[in-house]
């Protein structure tokens, strides 16, 4: 009887347990196709960010539908979907969620891959990435903070300059698309009101994989795969011809170039700095009479991206991006400062384990997206929802992201303006929750990335700006209770990034995309 | 019952764990049954640490950890539900610290873990004595302890189910003892939403590879004393290696040799009470620490025959040891 019970309990168990071993899904896994409330067909009026105008690179005019060659074109589509595999069919829901989301996600996919701190060279000193040699160890990049947050708002803007461009061509052209033209080709991802020359789908794909180069340059063998599967998807989906794709692909990677330029020379190649430059913050703290920081990895790491602050924003220029650093933090020696460690102390010392699932929650350390990417997630999810068009979708996410590169800019320039040490250089008791990044303490990137994150997302999804706010403050909330950062790092970090999130407003109110 | 911790927590973790709790005499691991109606019970301190491990199979320090230590408190139990059918259980108390960097320690009740012991054939032979015993074992965290830590969480939070095949060969007092272990590991929720592994996943679920276990064991067993040489070596069918001075994930690929002694003796003027030790160290490995453990403890049998109050110190052994 004893044994009968036994047996009957361990069946049990392993069926629950078992119930449990499941396959492992994303969020995004199987989203339905895009289909957006607003097509948005005026878009092609939009502000852009650094062309100057949408049809500063050439789109020839389209064959008429009726032509011969068009013809053959939608012949392509109807025998492709004739004979369509169980691959190819995954591929085209894959892409129907909204390609501006898909490559977003591959963004944040590299960053994580690539956000690795270089491991030491036997003498002690550490090999810099090397956009020259990026194969060589260390792999080039070190995707960390600001340098994602850099690569997150190119990328961005650029998709979102090339779809405006995209829309004015397809509204001045206005070839209907595969579907609307001929009957007997499905639109496989949904119909659209949209005309299709140039394709969305190869103008995004081709301006996502030429800015790659510049920031993923060992990825470009799989990313130009991946860009290839896209256009691959708009064909069989019946979205768009041949033509639609060679025409929409051209132009992306004309419009590349211009912010590949920009970026060849915002001065982020310089971001590392010398020798002479690290141990010029330490000299120029010193005489100040304040203690400065000294990295706490071992052996000592020179701070991350020291001259990253020098870098030119997007939202406004250098001169504000100087003004926006804000007043010092408590001197070193002073009694608020001791207040201050004493505080970070109390909540390491004995942590909660509350506070320290939030500290892991939003530690975006090393392999992680980096916290811009983390708040390119919760605005992705979200966007999900509101069924935007492809250009308002990239819109959306450049004005995030470009608010984050420049909130990481203004943050860097007051880490190594004031080259305050982190609070377990003052107190070794403090240990930390989560990995201690290796730059000054103030004022926390955390804190200065939410706070620029949740106000341009709240103007942009008003009836979720609450919910953001929360958020932005439970993000730098993680970095005090986590031994991480003073409360004035994070306070002051959420208001700087209030501040510069507010550019992006401004820019928002007048792109036209209201 | 080193073994069963194993299985649950992760690997580099338990790296540092997996000596900790090395065989009692009543354990899953070895060849020894508790007679009907009694009852074992015991404590057991762990302690071992590591200052090199090996990241994919590059062997590698990292001074950013200098060494892992981890201690441990364990409570154990196996209860004779009949000669030939034991129910065991265990649960440690686990403290973990790094001596360099700045991580915070780490330190909590793990996982409760139970096995039925059932030995369906026990032979005399010409020479010596056969007995084979198969096992199943569940194991469940008892405690809402943080995952995403490692290498200094305490364990996986994952439920698991294990099942045993092991052959004991018994010649006068010497023993041979092999056996191979299954273990199949539920998911286990991560505290961020994302992560990477070869690739990106947007959930906090993380599946975790089962694992293989060998185990092979051989020695001295007496009424009194049990020395015994153990090798255990631990697979895990899947599993991706840590990246180049990335941190350890649970899902990792965590592969481990280890080598140990284990002692057991029988106090002759308290009837009962058995002292248990040993040692163990980590050969060869694969995202795991090349830990060395040591542990030590006591346990007492209570005897619930109805007819029998007084201990038995008769009983404590095995029923082939006759």
């Amino acid at each position: 009887m004893k044994k009968i019970y036994l047996y009957g309990s361990f069946i049990i168990t392993s069926i629950m347990l078992v119930a449990c071993v499941k396959q492992v899904e994303s969020r995004t896994d199987n989203l339905p196709a895009l289909q957006p409330i607003n097509a948005d067909l005026t878009a092609g009026t939009w502000k852009t960010i650094l062309l100057k105008r949408p049809d500063t690179f050439a789109v020839a005019t389209p064959l008429a539908v009726s032509n011969v060659n068009y013809v053959a074109e939608l012949n392509e589509i109807k025998g492709l979907q004739k004979n369509l595999t169980s691959s190819q069919n995954e591929n085209i829901n894959y892409w129907a969620a909204g390609g501006v989301l898909r490559w977003n996600e591959t963004m944040r996919e590299l960053v994580a891959k690539y956000n690795l701190p270089p491991y030491q060279n036997a003498d002690g000193t550490y090999p810099i990435p090397s956009s020259t040699n990026p194969f060589a160890y260390p792999l080039f990049p070190f995707a960390n903070p600001p340098y994602s947050a850099r690569a997150y708002a190119y990328i961005s803007a650029a998709q979102y300059d090339a779809l405006v461009a995209c829309w004015y061509y397809k509204k001045l052209y206005n070839r209907p698309a595969p579907s609307t033209t001929d009957a007997a080709i499905v639109a496989k991802a949904g119909a659209s009101q949209l005309p299709s020359y140039p394709s969305e789908a190869a103008v995004i794909a081709g301006v996502t994989a030429e800015m790659m180069k510049l920031f993923f340059p060992t990825e470009i063998g799989a990313i130009e795969q991946k860009a290839k599967l896209h256009e691959d998807a708009a064909i069989m989906s019946g979205a768009a011809t041949r033509s639609d794709i060679v025409a929409g692909e051209a132009l992306g990677r004309q419009i590349a170039q211009v912010f590949i330029a920009r970026g060849r020379t915002d001065n982020a190649g310089k971001a590392v700095g010398t020798p002479t430059d690290w141990a010029n913050f330490e000299t120029n703290t010193k005489v100040k009479g304040e203690i400065p920081w000294i990295s706490q990895d071992n052996p000592k790491r020179p701070g991350m991206l020291p001259l990253y602050g020098n870098v030119v924003p997007f939202l406004f220029d250098t001169a504000t991006s100087r003004a926006l650093v804000p007043p010092p933090p408590p001197l070193t020696g002073s009694d608020k400062m001791k207040q201050e460690v004493a505080e970070v102390y109390s909540f390491t010392n004995q942590p909660s384990p509350e506070n320290w699932k939030l500290v892991l929650f939003w530690g975006d350390g090393a392999g992680t997206y980096t916290p811009p990417g983390h708040w390119n997630a919760i605005a992705s999810e979200d966007f999900i929802k509101l069924n935007l068009s492809e250009v308002k979708w990239a819109r959306n996410l450049a004005l995030l992201n470009m608010s984050l590169m420049d909130a990481g800019i203004v943050c860097w320039k007051t880490k190594y303006t004031y080259y305050n040490p982190r609070p377990s250089q003052l107190d070794p008791r403090i240990k930390t929750l989560t990995g201690l990044p290796n730059f000054p303490s103030y004022i926390s990137g955390h804190s200065t990335f939410s706070g620029a994150a949740a106000a341009i997302l709240g103007y942009l999804v008003p009836n979720r700006a609450a919910a953001y706010t929360q958020m932005a403050s439970d993000a730098s909330k993680s970095r005090l209770v986590g031994g991480l950062h003073y409360r004035a790092d994070c306070e002051m970090g959420l208001q700087v990034g209030a501040q510069v999130g507010q550019y992006a407003i401004n820019k928002a109110k007048f792109d036209g995309a209201n | 019952m080193q073994l069963l911790l194993k299985y649950k927590s992760t690997l580099l973790a338990i790296a540092m764990l997996f000596t900790i709790t090395s065989a009692m005499a009543q354990t899953d691991q070895d060849a020894i049954m508790m007679n009907k109606n009694l009852f074992c019970t015991g404590l057991m301190y762990g302690t071992s640490s590591w200052n090199k491990y090996w990241e994919g199979t590059n062997n590698r320090e990292n001074l950013n950890l200098g060494t892992i230590s981890s201690n441990s408190l364990s409570v154990m139990g196996n209860y004779g539900v009949k000669d030939n059918l034991n129910i065991l259980f265990n649960a440690p108390y686990i403290s973990n610290k790094a001596s360099a960097g700045v991580l915070h320690a780490t330190s909590g009740i793990q996982d409760v873990s139970a096995w039925v012991k059932w030995m369906p054939i026990e032979k005399d032979l010409k020479h010596g004595t056969f007995s084979m015993y198969l096992l199943a074992g569940a194991s469940t965290p008892l405690t809402d302890y943080i995952v995403d830590y490692l290498p200094m969480a305490i364990g996986n939070k994952s439920n698991t189910l294990s099942g045993r095949i092991m052959l004991d060969y018994q010649l006068n007092k010497f023993f041979a003892t092999a056996s191979e272990t299954y273990t199949i590991r539920g998911n286990t929720s991560i505290e961020r939403n994302a992560y990477f592994t070869t690739k990106m996943f947007l959930t906090n679920q993380v599946a975790l590879p089962a694992v293989n276990t060998l185990n092979f064991r051989t020695g001295y067993r007496s009424d009194w004393l049990i020395a015994e040489a153990v090798l255990t070596q631990s697979k895990t069918l899947g599993g991706f290696d840590i990246t180049k001075n990335n941190m350890p994930f649970p899902s990792n690929e965590m592969n481990a040799t280890s080598l140990g002694v284990n002692f057991k003796y029988e106090i002759p003027k308290v009837a009962g009470l058995s002292l248990v030790g040993g040692g163990n160290q980590v050969i060869e490995g694969r995202n795991v620490g090349q830990s060395t453990g040591y542990y030590g403890g006591f346990f007492y049998i209570l005897d619930f025959t109805k007819k029998n109050k007084k201990k038995s110190e008769s009983k404590t052994t095995s029923t082939q040891n006759k």
